[in-house]
């Protein structure tokens, strides 16, 4: 396929240009913390940090596969339909990896449960097909999906990472905070207690919300004029 | 061609459903035989891990015939048949949709070091979707030896805590009969626990997991409870 493209385009594969496609994703452009996109899913899935992984590298195959099946099709598309289409499109790539997940990696399948559906409704996914797919070459457009995979995977790690830490004192499901400080209410020894705060969606925004306080003090060019 | 006329409007979404459909069950049709072997191996090694083996999918057919050495078919107490493949083909999700008392279900019986189990299978509503697992008791038919539990959809980090092996573990030892009766087990809020033997704590922000697991527990236990009294009596 890329050679296909390298004449079409008459550039580089990995001009500064198209480069950019997948480093922009994860500062200047991030789809969760500057887009917007995508909270729903970042609220959902971050009280532990294996499914957010699983997740991101679903979200990934999803995205990228998609961007280049748009592309593909991006002359052929009516315009009046398609956000159907793009619809149609998501929905197949996530029923196939479903599939997949199922028959050859049944415990990957079983971690992600309902997750794996819930891809289709990833603002960032539609909004990447509408936003660049429709309008550029499949190699760019398959860039610009894993970029943007990546810049939603960062978050959802970082996330995740929090909350499972500070919610059940764990990560990757391994105790870390050492089980002798806890408060026992029996004896009164110890501590320390989880936040359960941290496994309610709430704090995945406070998160975000921190998240995105500190990319735009670190970044003034994200910060609005008036 | 002009791709905004009505026409290949009509055209395109006919093709393209058409596609995306026979693309999709051809699939499935494809990949159903891998996936439900490996649904028939997880229930396999789901009934062997409630009596504390733990083994690979890939050898779980084998152990399931090493460690038991019956299945049989129970209804309102009494055993109606000794057909092993009848008691495993037995759609859980199906008989509980039948009263307790009309109920047919399975029963394996285990042998491991020695010593007998039995085990049952149960199968319940969560928050999101359906919970299941499995409970192996001693041979007295009182005394939980084993617990384990899986759930379809509930929330990673609460409801879905119920798999958890911490949470399974609280039910070792527990009692299903109080002076001769029926009790169950129960999940109850952490820290109120009254009667130890028959409760266990359940999972905080998931409240209406552990509820239906114990509405489950409840359930599932009947049809079996007078087959446990016979061998209750049988030790005495």
């Amino acid at each position: 396929m890329s050679t296909e493209i390298k004449t079409k385009t008459r550039e580089p594969l990995f001009s500064k240009k198209n480069q950019r496609l997948l480093t922009d994703p994860f500062n200047d452009n991030n789809p969760i913390t500057v887009q917007v996109l995508g909270i729903c899913s970042a609220l959902a899935i971050t009280v532990k940090l294996e499914p957010a992984i699983v997740m991101s590298l679903s979200v990934m195959f999803v995205l990228g596969m998609g961007n280049v099946v748009i592309s593909l099709m991006r002359n052929l598309i009516p315009n009046r339909i398609r956000i159907i289409v793009q619809l149609v499109v998501v929905a197949t790539l996530v029923i196939v990896v479903d599939q997949f997940l199922r028959a050859f990696v049944f415990d990957v399948s079983k971690q992600l449960s309902v997750f794996v559906g819930l891809i289709i409704t990833n603002c960032i996914i539609m909004g990447r097909f509408e936003a660049f797919a429709l309008g550029n070459t499949p190699w760019r457009s398959f860039l610009d999906g894993i970029g943007n995979a990546f810049g939603y995977a960062v978050i959802l790690v970082i996330v995740a990472f929090v909350r499972e830490l500070l919610g059940s004192g764990a990560l990757f499901n391994k105790q870390i905070i050492p089980a002798s400080w806890y408060l026992s209410p029996t004896t009164g020894e110890g501590f320390y207690a989880n936040n359960g705060f941290f496994l309610f969606p709430p704090m995945a925004l406070i998160v975000v919300g921190i998240i995105i306080w500190i990319q735009r003090s670190r970044n003034r060019q994200l910060i609005e004029e008036n | 061609m002009n791709v905004n006329s009505n026409k290949y409007t009509y055209l395109f979404a006919t093709v393209m459903v058409v596609v995306v459909a026979v693309l999709l069950s051809g699939l499935f049709l494809v990949l159903k035989p891998y996936q439900e072997a490996n649904i028939e191996l997880e229930k396999r090694q789901n009934i062997l891990k409630s009596i504390g083996i733990v083994v690979e999918r890939s050898e779980a057919a084998e152990a399931f015939d090493q460690y038991i050495k019956q299945s049989l078919v129970v209804k309102n107490g009494e055993i109606v048949s000794d057909d092993a493949m009848q008691a495993f083909n037995i759609d859980m999700a199906k008989a509980i949709q039948v009263a307790p008392e009309e109920r047919e279900v399975p029963l394996y019986i285990a042998e491991k070091d020695g010593e007998n189990f039995y085990i049952i299978p149960m199968r319940g509503k969560g928050l999101w979707g359906p919970i299941w697992g499995y409970i192996a008791m001693l041979s007295d038919g009182n005394t939980v030896a084993g617990a384990t539990f899986d759930h379809k959809g509930e929330t990673p980090g609460l409801g879905a805590e119920i798999s958890n092996a911490s949470f399974q573990q609280q039910f070792d030892g527990k009692t299903i009969m109080s002076d001769g009766q029926f009790v169950s087990i129960t999940v109850i809020k952490p820290g109120k626990t009254v009667n130890p033997s028959h409760e266990v704590d359940g999972i905080s922000g998931g409240t209406i997991t552990s509820n239906g697991l114990s509405d489950m527990l409840a359930d599932c236990f009947i049809p079996y409870v007078g087959y446990f009294k016979q061998k209750t009596a049988q030790l005495q």
